[in-house]
């Protein structure tokens, strides 16, 4: 019966993207709406996870729907940090509808069951949950970037709408997806951190050259970023072309076997 | 009571017209408490309006006719010229017509804020009683709703309203902002003074002749600066505004593209508000600079402006329910005598009985006396309790007079009220 709480949650962050979506047009009832589906959502997800954790033995979220699951939990529990502020709740129109995509593809894949059994170790549990929480900020990261952009191109289009549907400041998204991004990155670290100690030479294969290989590109970003060598547009255009890589290659080196 | 109102605003009555019955805030608490004469008076009056707000429970006291000759009076030898275009409400339509105005929807641009401000003081300078104690306190009630509840008042409503609106979406919060004027006119005070209300830090105006431009800069606190250091100066700037006369570009590429790339995709905006223009529109190709001219933010303010609209209609819905809200309150007051009248008659009676029963009650323990009394009282209470609420929901549609008459009839409040 646990894993029916996989609807509830579906539905509230379908709706939320919905809503969001009407936000762009009335900026009240509509945006509370979005809020509250994500809110209502994230709560069942929360549930279901718990199910989940406690009807296995060992780490539940193993399997590449699993850790979807976990992963689209873990973005939108960051998203929640921002997205209950009025300020912020259009970075849920980039936000909610991944989730709910992201979700479907979790539950077609089976990860949104309990009665999945892993023998993962605790460490590796850890490494992994670290790795998807330093992904899912950075998704959060590139959704901030997204919105930024956006802001960028009405401003420079001279959009006369810039006052009636206001998006966050053009700095404080610029400010905060890099924020983001490296805090991120610092629980990615941590994760691979983690990864490291329980590694055996002869391990070392193509999803942890990938892992790694993200890693340093985010970091050379934000260091660029630190010596104002990259900024604003460019550095926004990084964010949302790393998460593309996340996207895309991650999930072919880690699950594609 | 009855509540009257007499007025005359930009709707109807040039500004030669309005202004012979505008008064200042000392002159408006004087006539309100002259107009008080065994009444309830409010003056509101700002540059689009003059009210009296007027309020008694005696018909004799002609409220509409004093209130009329107290604005005729104001008028003096345009009196004859005004008395065509004063407006003159009651009651309902007078209380919709006060929460209109509060929130901003009667006036020039809909939902501007300084009204509601207007409206608050007029109320504190008033001579008010309970009627428009209530009116007034329910009207900045409806204000205040209809500012959070709908988005009337977000959008600015003017060009520099805009720009400085237009600099906190690229800055955020503009404390220590530095902003360049470049040119010393009019709509570039303007357009200061709204930056600095928001934070802002005018860095230095920059005029052909620095003279003119000390003037200003001892407004805005700055200091005046020629032309020739604006390349310098806009390393530093966030914000620059520019209002010259100048025949061509003030900041053009040649001299600004190389000190803009220097500044690293920092952001800076350039409002344009000369014609013709300041600013070399091809600036804007630069990562971070952002360049509007006056067309581009009357084209913002007129979005704006067609939001608000949008938005009133939203306002008016909720302001109608307001007024409705007061309506039924002023309607209730009505049957508030005979409701008065038959608990102080039940408690007349519960407190008889229990005199009589005295002899036998004196001797229960202070205790069980106490109780005897909390029963009594509640049963008195729980009796009334319908009665009560019956009449109030009678009282807000037609027949609150009748109930209260019947009610007086039945128990026969009326020889009470007479004795």
């Amino acid at each position: 019966m646990a894993e029916l709480l996989v609807w509830p949650a579906l539905i509230a962050y379908g709706a939320a993207a919905v809503a969001y979506a009407g936000a762009l047009r009335d900026s009240g009832v509509t945006a509370r709406l979005g809020i509250w589906g994500v809110r209502i959502g994230w709560l069942a997800q929360t549930a279901l996870l718990i199910a989940q954790a406690l009807d296995t033995d060992g780490f539940p979220w193993g399997t590449w729907a699993g850790a979807l699951n976990l992963f689209v939990w873990l973005v939108v529990g960051a998203y929640l940090i921002w997205g209950c502020t009025p300020r912020y709740r259009l970075l849920g129109l980039v936000v909610m509808p991944l989730a709910a995509a992201l979700l479907v593809a979790a539950w077609a894949g089976g990860g949104t069951g309990v009665s999945t059994r892993d023998t993962a170790g605790g460490l590796l549990a850890l490494h992994v949950g670290l790795m998807l929480a330093g992904f899912a900020g950075l998704t959060l990261a590139a959704g901030l970037a997204g919105l930024y952009l956006w802001q960028e191109r009405r401003l420079k289009r001279r959009d006369t709408g810039l006052l009636r549907l206001r998006l966050p400041p053009l700095e404080s998204l610029d400010r905060l997806s890099a924020r983001t991004a490296m805090i991120s990155l610092g629980v990615l670290s941590v994760g691979i951190g983690v990864g490291l100690a329980s590694f055996d030479r002869g391990d070392f294969d193509v999803p942890m050259a990938v892992a790694l290989a993200i890693w340093v590109l985010y970091a050379v970003g934000l260091v660029l970023r630190r010596e104002m060598l990259l900024w604003g547009r460019r550095f926004a255009v990084l964010l949302v072309a790393g998460f593309a890589l996340v996207a895309i290659v991650l999930p072919l080196t880690h699950f594609a076997s | 009571m009855r509540l009257t109102l007499v007025g005359v605003s930009h709707r109807q009555a040039p500004v030669e017209l309005r202004e012979r019955v505008a008064v200042d805030s000392a002159a408006a608490a004087a006539l309100a408490r002259e107009l008080a004469d065994g009444c309830e008076a409010v003056v509101l009056s700002t540059c689009n309006r003059t009210e009296l707000y007027l309020a008694s429970d005696d018909a004799g006291h002609h409220l509409d006719h004093r209130a009329s000759a107290s604005l005729l009076a104001l008028a003096g030898d345009d009196a004859a010229a005004l008395a065509p275009v004063l407006y003159r409400l009651g009651d309902d339509s007078a209380a919709l017509h006060l929460f209109r105005v509060a929130a901003g929807l009667d006036s020039l641009v809909p939902g501007e804020g300084e009204i509601l401000g207007q409206v608050r003081d007029a109320f504190d300078q008033g001579a008010t009683g309970p009627l428009l104690g209530h009116l007034f306190r329910q009207a900045l009630h409806a204000a205040r709703r209809a500012r959070v509840e709908t988005a009337i008042g977000e959008s600015p409503a003017s060009v520099p309203a805009a720009a400085a609106a237009l600099a906190q979406q690229v800055f955020d919060d503009l404390s220590d902002r530095t902003v360049l004027l470049v040119g010393a006119g009019k709509i570039s005070e303007l357009t200061a003074r709204n930056l600095r209300s928001r934070g802002g830090l005018i860095a230095a105006v920059a005029n052909r002749t620095v003279a003119h431009g000390e003037e200003l800069a001892a407004r805005v606190e700055s200091r005046a600066v020629g032309l020739a250091e604006i390349p310098a100066l806009l390393a530093t700037a966030d914000v620059v505004v520019t209002s010259t006369s100048a025949p061509g570009y003030v900041v053009d590429t040649t001299t600004a593209a190389s000190v803009l790339r220097r500044r690293r995709g920092r952001p800076i905006l350039f409002l344009d508000l000369a014609v013709p223009r300041d600013v070399d529109p091809a600036l804007a190709t630069i990562d971070g600079c952002f360049v509007y001219d006056v067309d581009d933010l009357e084209a913002v303010v007129e979005t704006s402006l067609a939001g608000r609209r949008v938005e009133a209609v939203r306002a008016e819905q909720l302001v109608a329910a307001e007024a409705e809200r007061f309506r039924e309150w002023q309607a209730s007051l009505a049957v508030v005598p005979a409701i008065a009248s038959l608990r102080a008659r039940a408690e007349e009676i519960r407190c008889g009985e229990l005199a009589k029963a005295e002899g036998r009650l004196g001797r229960l323990p202070e205790s069980e006396r106490k109780l005897v009394e909390s029963v009594t009282s509640q049963i008195v209470a729980k009796i009334l309790h319908l009665p009560t609420v019956r009449m109030k929901e009678a009282a807000a549609g037609a027949d609150g007079v009748v109930y209260a008459d019947v009610v007086r009839h039945l128990f026969g409040l009326e020889e009470e009220e007479q004795s």
